[in-house]
């Protein structure tokens, strides 16, 4: 018998780009996306075929580097969580416009739900923004398989793809199948030497290749064999259902059989003629989609005169949040089989700093030197020293997107809030920090950058951090004077030291920057336990 | 055949270790598989869940619907509760009684004994306990394994065969020790069972 593997949805595509011929992935960590790269860099095989993988500094490097593969005829995937697509945005979109050479995927992962994000954002949308084909598999297998297809069409249209998955199926593991293996593509550049050249006159006459593309991808989409019509006997209803959303409708029907007629689409710009035949031969139609009512509203307009489409617009389907089987199941008007209520004296439990965490001890010397100013200074960004928000320490005021902390600081600094603090981790810092730094330093902006350096991505898993090493370099190079770059141990027994050394820069007029410097525990656990084994 | 398992427990006490062994099980017994699993922000001491299901036939979602799981098998006795809403009317709840206690409100634990033994079917166990007297206090999740094993419709050597393969490569100690926490874990369900 064949071997299968027992893959995560992130996995499946791993294996399969290694086993499509890739030559490089580019990434910067994000839940639920890290392990796509995570496994690339633990595959003997990837090791074996020479494919590079590492983290880049932020999704946009990423992004770019992966566009320098595909310029050179190779294949490259490039992944982020969906909130990284925003950070890759304006080279993603321009991807679009250069067109691929070799082909090129972009991983996105959505986080219906915010298990571990700031926001739900559907990155379809970027797909449409872009006018690229996009891919939305429902299942593990078709996740692997897709990885194939995508490559072969990013090549044969000449146009970056866009991966959309969400939590769910990311970190979701079944049974895949593997195909033959194919080789890394020779570096063969594009016949047109100028098709990555966007200067306005070229830019004016790819933005028309890319519109006359449009019908193409349509084509690919009605014919591709992605997205499927299944007729049904009962016209009363008909359904689009769209990734993952597909598994939750077949999960109501043991038999796998539905009597109404039913589009599956797993593949973006949107099936046309198929959602025509479907609109014209049922009275309604439902969408169940895994994020944002795209297709709803690509079908209802603004004008809500097509009262027959339901789904999240019109509440028959939550307005947000991920789907679940049973949230299907009343969409259609079937019994709801939640089972007994949870008890009430269950309270809930969220997450926290590990016992030993660095950034506690950072935040107890903040309080105390914070103590005789007024509430709301602490401006945070995205790490594990987000948890700083939540009791005992409420000790930050601020989390909105990476890099945020030293740039929202300045603002507030610089129209008088001081003392302003930004806190931000290593890994965030080298992501989107440095530039806002520098910003800082060129107009002379009062406020105190505290870098906490645990030398690790923690909250994504302990990801090596492009920060290491480099961080008093890094400031002093944007500007900051020496004397105001100050390292400090965080632990209880130089606390009183701490405190002091913070209240100073706190005083100080100026751009200044201290440092906890301290390994995350996690990490150094599972360096010891690495060790450990070796011996 | 057709079980849904809920693996309930906290960021950290290893449920996945659990999920990985019945699914290795499962795999080698020739069912169909699929494991959503938590990974991410809870991790770092939060609440977790894995919807683990197993099939002789192909498997649609990777969510197991409410109101179907066969059964909740909690390294925690907290987060026993928290997924009631997912339980079967007729499955079973196997859960620890050890608490983990990382929030200032946790529950009584009487209050929390109370609920469970609401339950029409219900295995509670002191997995810590069990492991200690049995000298591997680092089994305490096998310990819980063998507790629902009775219940899993796997054929027992399966499960042996899972974590010889699992914790093979640890050393011929630590696979005897976690097959006779399994296998202490089985006894103490197979008792309840046998007394009801
Ligand atoms: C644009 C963007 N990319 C990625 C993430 C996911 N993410 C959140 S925190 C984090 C790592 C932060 O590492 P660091 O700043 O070193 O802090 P630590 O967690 O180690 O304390 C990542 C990758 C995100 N929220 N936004
Ligand atoms: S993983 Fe590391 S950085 Fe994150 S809370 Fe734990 S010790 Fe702190």
């Amino acid at each position: 018998m064949e071997q299968k593997l027992l893959l995560l949805g992130d996995e499946a595509i791993a294996q399969g780009a290694i086993d499509a011929g890739l030559s490089a992935i580019f990434a910067y960590p994000g839940t639920p996306s890290t392990e796509i790269t995570e496994y690339v860099q633990h595959s003997a095989q990837a090791t074996k075929t020479g494919i590079r993988s590492s983290w880049s500094a932020n999704e946009k490097t990423a992004m770019e580097a992966g566009l320098g593969v595909s310029y050179v005829g190779k294949r490259a995937m490039v992944c982020m969580k969906h909130v990284g697509l925003n950070v890759a945005a304006d080279a993603f979109i321009n991807a679009g416009m250069t067109g691929a050479n070799g082909g090129l995927i972009v991983v996105s992962a959505d986080d219906p739900s915010m298990h571990s994000s700031q926001n739900e954002q559907d990155s379809r949308f970027y797909g449409k923004f872009a006018m690229i084909p996009t891919l939305e598999p429902s299942n593990q297998q078709e996740a692997y398989d897709m990885v194939f297809y995508g490559f072969e069409l990013s090549e044969r249209l000449g146009t970056p793809v866009l991966f959309r998955i969400t939590t769910r199926l990311a970190h979701s593991r079944a049974a895949v199948s593997r195909r033959a293996v194919l080789p890394q593509n020779e570096i063969r550049l594009s016949s047109d030497l100028k098709q990555f050249i966007l200067l306005p006159a070229l830019a004016r006459k790819r933005y028309k290749g890319l519109l006359k593309s449009q019908a193409l991808f349509i084509d690919e989409s009605e014919n591709s064999g992605n997205n499927q019509y299944f007729e049904g006997p009962d016209k009363s209803l008909g359904i689009i259902a769209c990734g993952i959303a597909w598994n939750y409708l077949m999960e109501n029907y043991p038999d796998r059989v539905i009597p109404f007629p039913v589009i599956k689409i797993t593949q973006y710009p949107a099936p046309r003629n198929m959602i025509e035949k479907l609109v014209d031969e049922c009275k309604e139609v439902l969408l169940l989609e895994e994020g944002a009512p795209l297709i709803e509203e690509l079908l209802k307009g603004i004008l809500s005169k097509n009262l027959h489409i339901k789904g999240r617009l019109d509440g028959t389907v939550p307005r947000d949040g991920e789907l679940n089987p049973n949230i299907v199941a009343v969409a259609l008007g079937l019994e709801n089989t939640r089972g007994s209520e949870i008890p009430e004296i269950v309270v809930g439990r969220p997450p926290s700093l590990c016992m030993g965490c660095s950034h506690r001890d950072a935040y107890d010397a903040l309080g105390e030197a914070l103590a005789k100013y007024s509430k709301g200074r602490v401006f945070s960004d995205i790490g594990c020293y987000t948890l700083g928000a939540l009791e005992p320490f409420n000790a930050i005021n601020s989390c909105v997107d990476m890099g945020a902390s030293i740039t929202m600081a300045k603002g507030a600094a610089d129209v008088g809030f001081v003392p302003a603090i930004a806190v931000i981790g290593d890994s965030t810092f080298t992501h989107s920090g440095m530039t806002g730094l520098l910003d800082a330093v060129n107009d002379e902006s009062n406020i105190t950058v505290i870098i906490a350096d645990n030398s690790t991505t923690g909250m994504t898993g302990g990801q090596k951090s492009a920060a290491n090493g480099k961080i008093e370099a890094i400031c002093q190079a944007l500007g900051v004077e020496e004397a105001h770059i100050k390292v400090i141990k965080p632990l209880k027994k130089f606390h009183e030291e701490n405190v002091k050394i913070i209240q100073e820069e706190l005083d100080y007029a100026g751009v200044s920057v201290i440092i906890p410097r301290r390994e995350c525990i996690q990490t150094l656990n599972k360096k010891m336990r690495e060790k450990a084994k070796d011996k | 055949m057709k079980k849904d398992i809920i693996l309930a427990g906290v960021g950290g006490q290893g449920i996945l270790t659990i999920a990985a062994t019945i699914g290795w099980a499962a795999v080698e017994a020739g069912l169909f598989l699929k494991q959503a699993e938590v990974h991410g922000m809870s991790q770092r001491g939060g609440d977790v869940q894995s919807n683990l299901r197993l099939s002789d036939k192909d498997i649609a979602s990777d969510l197991i619907p409410f109101g179907k799981a066969d059964m909740i098998l909690s390294v925690e006795p907290l987060e026993s509760l928290r997924y009631l809403p997912m339980l079967s009317p007729k499955g079973w709840l196997i859960t620890n009684i050890e608490p983990f206690i990382n929030i200032p409100n946790y529950p009584e634990m009487d209050a929390i004994m109370a609920e469970i033994e609401k339950l029409p079917f219900f295995v509670a166990l002191d997995a810590e306990l069990i492991a200690k007297e049995i000298g591997s206090v680092r089994s305490a999740n096998m310990v819980m394994l063998g507790a629902a094993s009775p219940f899993l419709d796997i054929d027992y050597h399966f499960l042996e065969n899972a974590i010889s393969k699992l914790f093979g490569k640890k050393g011929d100690k630590i696979v005897g020790q976690n097959l006779e926490a399994m296998k202490a874990g089985r006894k103490v369900a197979e008792e309840k069972i046998g007394g009801r």
